[in-house]
């Protein structure tokens, strides 16, 4: 593809641009220092499970947010390869690189299964489709004896990563954690700020003219979809690690539910939003936890009110806000 | 043996019976105001427990309850279309699907912190206990009547829709509801009492499904997703399409349970695949 003509050289950037890409540049210098110090202002296993949320959602908003297509599904692909990391380190007895390996890669060939059915159809029907596919993997895990069924697959060893970082220290597995959040991280930068992204922004905001101009839409969202599985599987075999454990609610659709909620809270289509959002859906669920069920009205009031009042969520607003500052001053 | 597989299908057709009722509500909320109501759920848990508080409660019967109560649970839907859902037309149609998704949070959360997870069992209603011996089966009174009831509320509703004046209102909404306007119909009245009427008949498959199921609040999530499965096979909106489906999957998930019941859960799915697989746009669907 040719590349001339995607970004201006810098010189001759206008000069709101060129101050935009700084305040990009220092929130995510912001981001990657708070991640930084975390450990210290908070649990390591919470910081370590935001991180896992946070890296969910950002592969979720390359669907919903990039390419418009809301799925109901990532559920699947999230505690799929909780349970094939957990299979991979516990039974299998092999490091935990591998796991990842193994959780990534049963996300991605779900996610191209599922993909090519639930592609064929946009919008609404995308999304009862993709949770349809989603509970099918849920009644599978519930029926299949060697899931543990209602109890989980636990026993999960944390091990030690490239045989020399031993997990079992909450710090050193923060700090690996946050690592393959890192990369995760780069890899999604990489794909929206490349062509591939430009093109499926392009499709999301009109399908029918990206589709005269000769792209391959379905194609290219099937890329997008499996690109965003893999990555919610990476995540989901992460957490299962850090855990110890995977359970059938990180296969249920209120897992699906909840990761919409992160995205849609903290803003879709941004890049740090999502990460923004599984901070505070974390952050809520936690501090909620002795509430019984207020977890899940509180949650359900929160879509309401960003459906209703908020639907650039936090990081749009930010972002909608400074970008208004510009044009103004 | 044939008594157990009529048994099985017996109850495969009962939850079609619902599954028909359910997806027809959605089909036709879905057809004129292009939301998908995922608060469907929800408002068959209300029918199913606001029955079950008057009964234990109140000491009010079934009679009045399948009258009373999806009238007050369609006046509350039309109260949450004119306040909330109004404010989205013209958006996207996710975010309607988002938003009732978190009403149906509220909803199930509240009543699980006032009512427990546990399920509550509601009495089969004077009149319509014991059944009756068939040659191959036992057939419980109540049963027959909820899948005859189910049938004729479903066969009235799409008589209403394709051969009344009302009717081909509502089909010319769900084709262009600007042009209706114009011609002096008031639309979005039409949306309220759609609406309403939607979330009338979710109650009511509530109603009926209390003295056969344990009402939990959870009943309405788990029943849900299945419905959307039966949307999905039969094609969106489309009103006979849900009503044939939704008794047949009833039907191909009682059969799954009499041959392999570590199956039947995930049935509907499958077949979801595979009409997929051959007709994207469903059974009864228009190519888009």
């Amino acid at each position: 593809m040719n590349r001339a003509g995607v970004g201006p050289p810098a010189a001759s950037l206008t000069a709101p641009v060129r101050r935009r890409r700084h305040h990009a540049v220092l929130a995510y210098a912001l981001l990657v220092a708070l991640g930084l110090v975390a450990p210290v202002l908070v649990y390591p296993v919470f910081a370590m499970n935001v991180l896992c949320l946070a890296l969910f959602a950002s592969a979720f908003n390359l669907v919903i947010g990039y390419s418009g297509l809301l799925s109901f599904g990532h559920a699947a692909f999230f505690g799929g390869a909780a349970y094939a990391a957990g299979v991979v380190t516990r039974d299998l007895g092999l490091p935990p690189e591998l796991g990842l390996l193994a959780g990534v890669a049963f996300a991605t060939l779900l996610g191209a299964g599922t993909g090519a059915l639930a592609i064929r159809r946009t919008g609404i029907s995308f999304a009862m489709i993709t949770l349809g596919f989603a509970q099918l993997v849920y009644f599978l895990a519930v029926q299949m004896g060697w899931t543990g069924g209602e109890d989980g697959f636990q026993g999960i060893p944390r091990g030690r990563a490239l045989g020399l970082l031993n997990l079992q220290n909450n710090l050193v597995a923060y700090y690996f954690t946050y690592s393959v959040f890192l990369l995760g991280f780069w890899i999604l930068h990489r794909a929206i700020h490349s062509p591939f992204g430009r093109v499926l922004r392009a499709i999301r905001e009109n399908e029918p003219r990206a589709l005269s101009l000769g792209y391959d839409v379905a194609r290219l969202k099937l890329l997008a979809f499996i690109l965003s599985a893999g990555l919610s599987g990476l995540a989901g075999a992460l957490r299962a690690i850090v855990n110890q454990f995977a359970a059938l609610p990180d296969l249920a659709w209120q897992t699906s539910g909840a990761v919409i909620l992160m995205t849609l809270l903290g803003g879709m289509g941004t890049e740090l939003g999502p990460s923004v959002g599984a901070l505070l859906v974390a952050g809520l669920e936690t501090g909620l936890s002795g509430f019984g069920s207020w977890v899940t009205v509180t949650t359900g009031a929160v879509f309401v009110a960003c459906v209703l009042a908020f639907r650039r969520g936090l990081v749009g607003q930010v972002r909608a806000v400074v970008a208004r500052s510009f044009h103004g001053g | 043996m044939t008594q157990a597989l009529f048994g099985q299908l017996l109850l495969g057709l009962i939850n079609g019976s619902f599954y028909a009722l359910l997806s027809l509500g959605l089909a036709v909320i879905f057809g004129l105001l292009d939301v998908v109501n995922f608060a469907h759920g929800a408002q068959y848990m209300l029918g199913g427990f606001l029955a079950w508080i008057l009964l234990a409660h109140f000491g009010v019967g079934y009679w009045v309850a399948i009258a009373a109560v999806p009238a007050a649970v369609g006046l509350l839907a039309m109260g949450m279309e004119r306040l909330l859902l109004r404010r989205l037309y013209g958006l996207d149609n996710l975010y309607g699907l988002l938003l009732t998704f978190g009403v149906a949070l509220v909803v199930e959360g509240l009543f699980q912190n006032a009512f427990g997870i546990s399920g509550n069992s509601y009495p089969v209603p004077a009149g319509l206990q014991g059944g009756i011996h068939l040659p191959f089966m036992y057939l419980p009174i109540y049963r027959a009547w909820v899948v005859a009831v189910s049938v004729f509320v479903c066969l009235v509703s799409w008589l209403v829709i394709e051969r009344t004046r009302l009717g081909s209102y509502l089909r010319a909404g769900t084709e262009n509801p600007r042009l209706l306007q114009a011609f002096g119909v008031n639309v979005p009245l039409m949306f309220t009492v759609t609406y309403g009427f939607g979330a009338a008949l979710a109650a009511f498959a509530g109603v009926m499904a209390a003295p056969i199921y344990q009402v939990t609040p959870s009943m309405g999530s788990a029943a849900i997703i299945v419905v959307f499965a039966v949307v999905v096979v039969g094609g969106m909106g489309s009103i006979l399409g849900s009503i044939v489906t939704g008794l047949g999957l009833g039907l191909v998930e009682g059969l799954t349970k009499f041959l392999y019941p570590p199956a039947a859960s995930a049935v509907p799915f499958v077949i979801m695949a595979l009409v997929l697989l051959l007709r994207p746009a469903g059974l009864f669907g228009r190519a888009v």
